[in-house]
């Protein structure tokens, strides 16, 4: 052992020190005060956003015409721009914009619904649950895009293999959390409830259903999100319309504006399809709100 | 005998005085007049006083033995021969120390555990494995807390098939009369616990069940509230006249409480003692510095034996 000497060492920062007959001190804290972060005015915040915006498209745009970004991988934005004016103009916008969204949501609403009566499903038998569940993680853990091609072989190059590749991204996972969600029921409210002479029936729907709400609205907006990349997916393997078909062709003919449109078009169509699940979100809150009401009349 | 017949006049006083305030009160007690156990009460009050024969019982637990058997340990023997018979319309209290099995009697009762061995008749009849028979107010309030107060207490009544508009009319000027006013609409999060207790109690009793079971319903209260709430449910229990089972592991609660004390002893919970509790009612706070009161407390705590958390096992053993 090395002898530190007689008294007691301290740190740096100050944290414990340990004396030479092994009693531990403390050390008192250096005078300060609380530390507080000055929040910025609303506006001064999006001024900073959107500056750092305009600064990061004009240094692209700069670059290009300068030199030392290379136009032809990363085209410019005033093509970009020009690429976008004319696919707006010439009206193949709203078709493929339309195929994909209604894709991405017929997706989205099948995988969630399907997937929350089976996760729901399992709170009626423990056996049932039992047996289903290896399954369950086993397709979970598939990496599904990897089925795209078979899906679009079953289902052809239409809408339905778009729809049945978010149903196959959204599904397992909403089952599965609605199965978290059942079984963190509370088994005393399950006890309070068979107290009062209550039918399984009774239970379920006054019980179990607005216990998982919760947790069938936490998986929405990962669903949302999973079903639009389902479509996308299920586009580029094979069809007529939409967005991922759009962003494919541009790549193959090397219209590298045309695939900065595409994504563009996705972006706002994705931050779309969010606020229609923030909306559905909000509304189902409510339901469980007004469950007592809804719900009692049954 | 003697002191039967007083405890009877008692509880019959008690009804007269409780029908006089029908007019005063309105329809509150009129719809407590329909249910079935007013009837019947009233009924056994009259054999009782044609001919002095012995209350029937209520609810009579026959040597009820729990054991609990969990793969990989070994056996729990939590109930060893519990007999309990309770005459209608006492306060009983159970008393004894945490893990004696008290609310495994209760689940027994409710028909939320079949017994390993004896049975649960209530008014005589072998109701073992049945539900919903007798209103059981659990260790915790659970209040749902995506339904209003309101919508809460009236959980019960709806499970029975009372329809939403009835029930919630029939629960208001209970919530009004016992401290709930102004607060039917808001939701259990914003209750303070004692505030809670109440609509938990409410919800058991308007199920119009005649035993109820109280499973220490103010343990997490502070003391100040603690007492009020006695007196708010010594208020309900004259109301309403139930048969009222209470456990709870504070003597001078019980003893405050109750006609009758069961003293259970620890794992396996037998009966060790059955004490009547020779107060008149009502009592006022101040009962608990009198002799009587003080001497069955003592009884009481003497009863229970040292709490064992108070000694490390191996000093204890
Ligand atoms: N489901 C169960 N499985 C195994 N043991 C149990 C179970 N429920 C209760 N017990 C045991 O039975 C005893 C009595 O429990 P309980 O009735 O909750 O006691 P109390 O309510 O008097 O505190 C305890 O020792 C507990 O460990
Ligand atoms: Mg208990």
């Amino acid at each position: 052992m090395i002898n530190v000497g007689h008294l007691a060492t301290m740190l740096p920062g100050g944290r414990v020190v340990r004396r030479e007959d092994g009693t531990v001190v403390v050390p008192p804290v250096t005078r300060r005060r609380l530390p507080v972060q000055r929040r910025w005015h609303t506006a001064r915040i999006a001024a900073w956003q959107l500056g750092i915006l305009v600064c990061l498209i004009a240094y692209w745009e700069v670059g290009v015409r300068v030199g030392f970004i290379d136009g032809f991988f990363w085209s410019q934005p005033s093509q970009v721009w020009t690429s976008l004016v004319t696919f707006v103009g010439e009206g193949d916008a709203l078709v493929d914009t339309w195929f994909t969204f209604r894709a991405t949501l017929l997706g989205f609403a099948v995988g969630t619904t399907v997937g929350a009566l089976i996760g729901l499903s399992f709170w009626w038998s423990r056996n049932y649950a039992t047996i289903v569940q290896p399954y369950l993680v086993c397709f979970e853990a598939m990496p599904k895009l990897a089925l795209a091609p078979l899906v679009v072989l079953v289902f052809g190059m239409g809408l339905s293999s778009k729809v049945a590749m978010g149903v196959a991204l959204t599904m397992v996972v909403t089952t599965l959390t609605c199965f978290a969600g059942v079984k963190a029921v509370d088994s005393d409210q399950e006890r309070l409830f068979y107290s009062l002479g209550a039918h399984r029936i009774q239970v379920f729907n006054k019980l179990v259903l607005p216990s998982v709400l919760p947790w069938i609205i936490s998986v929405l907006r990962i669903n949302i999100g999973l079903a639009l990349t389902g479509t996308i997916v299920g586009e580029f393997i094979s069809s007529q319309h939409g967005l991922g078909r759009l962003i494919l062709y541009a790549g193959e003919v090397y219209d590298i504006a045309l695939i900065w449109v595409g994504v563009l078009v996705l972006s706002v169509l994705s931050i779309a399809l969010y606020v229609i699940v923030g909306q559905l979100e909000r509304w189902l809150i409510k339901g469980v709100a007004h469950g007592a009401a809804t719900g009692a009349a049954r | 005998m003697a002191r039967l017949t007083a405890r009877w006049g008692r509880s019959a006083a008690a009804d007269s005085a409780t029908l006089g305030a029908v007019s005063g009160i309105g329809t509150l007690f009129a719809a407590m007049g329909e249910t079935r156990g007013c009837e019947r009460r009233k009924e056994t009050r009259m054999a009782d006083t044609l001919g002095d024969v012995p209350p029937p019982s209520k609810i009579h637990l026959k040597q009820v033995s729990q054991i609990f058997e969990t793969p990989g340990q070994p056996e729990v023997l939590a109930l060893d021969r519990i007999d309990i018979d309770i005459a209608p319309g006492r306060f009983v209290s159970l008393i004894g120390p945490s893990g004696c099995g008290k609310s495994t009697i209760f689940n027994v009762i409710a028909g939320l555990l079949a017994p390993s061995e004896g049975s649960v008749e209530i008014d005589g009849e072998d109701v073992t494995g049945y539900i919903g028979l007798v209103g059981y107010m659990l260790q915790k309030d659970l209040l749902l807390p995506w339904r209003t107060v309101l919508d809460n207490v009236i959980l019960g009544m709806e499970i029975r098939g009372v329809p939403v508009r009835q029930a919630r009319e029939r629960a208001r000027p209970y919530l009004e009369r016992y401290g709930l006013a102004g607060f039917e609409r808001q939701y259990p999060p914003a209750l303070s616990g004692g505030m809670r207790q109440r609509a938990a109690l409410l919800r058991t009793l308007l199920c119009d069940t005649e035993v109820i079971l109280l499973d220490e319903p103010f343990g997490a209260l502070d003391a100040q509230t603690r007492s009020a709430m006695q007196e708010w449910l010594l208020r309900l229990w004259e109301d309403f006249g139930r048969t009222v089972i209470f456990v709870t592991h504070d003597v001078e609660e019980a003893v405050y409480l109750s006609d009758e004390i069961y003293v259970l002893s620890p794992r396996p919970g037998r009966v060790r003692a059955h004490l009547e509790v020779p107060l008149a009612r009502p009592r006022p706070r101040s009962i608990v510095t009198t002799d009587v009161f003080a001497r069955l407390r003592e009884h009481c705590v003497e009863l229970l034996g040292p709490a064992p958390t108070d000694l490390p096992a191996d000093v204890a053993a």
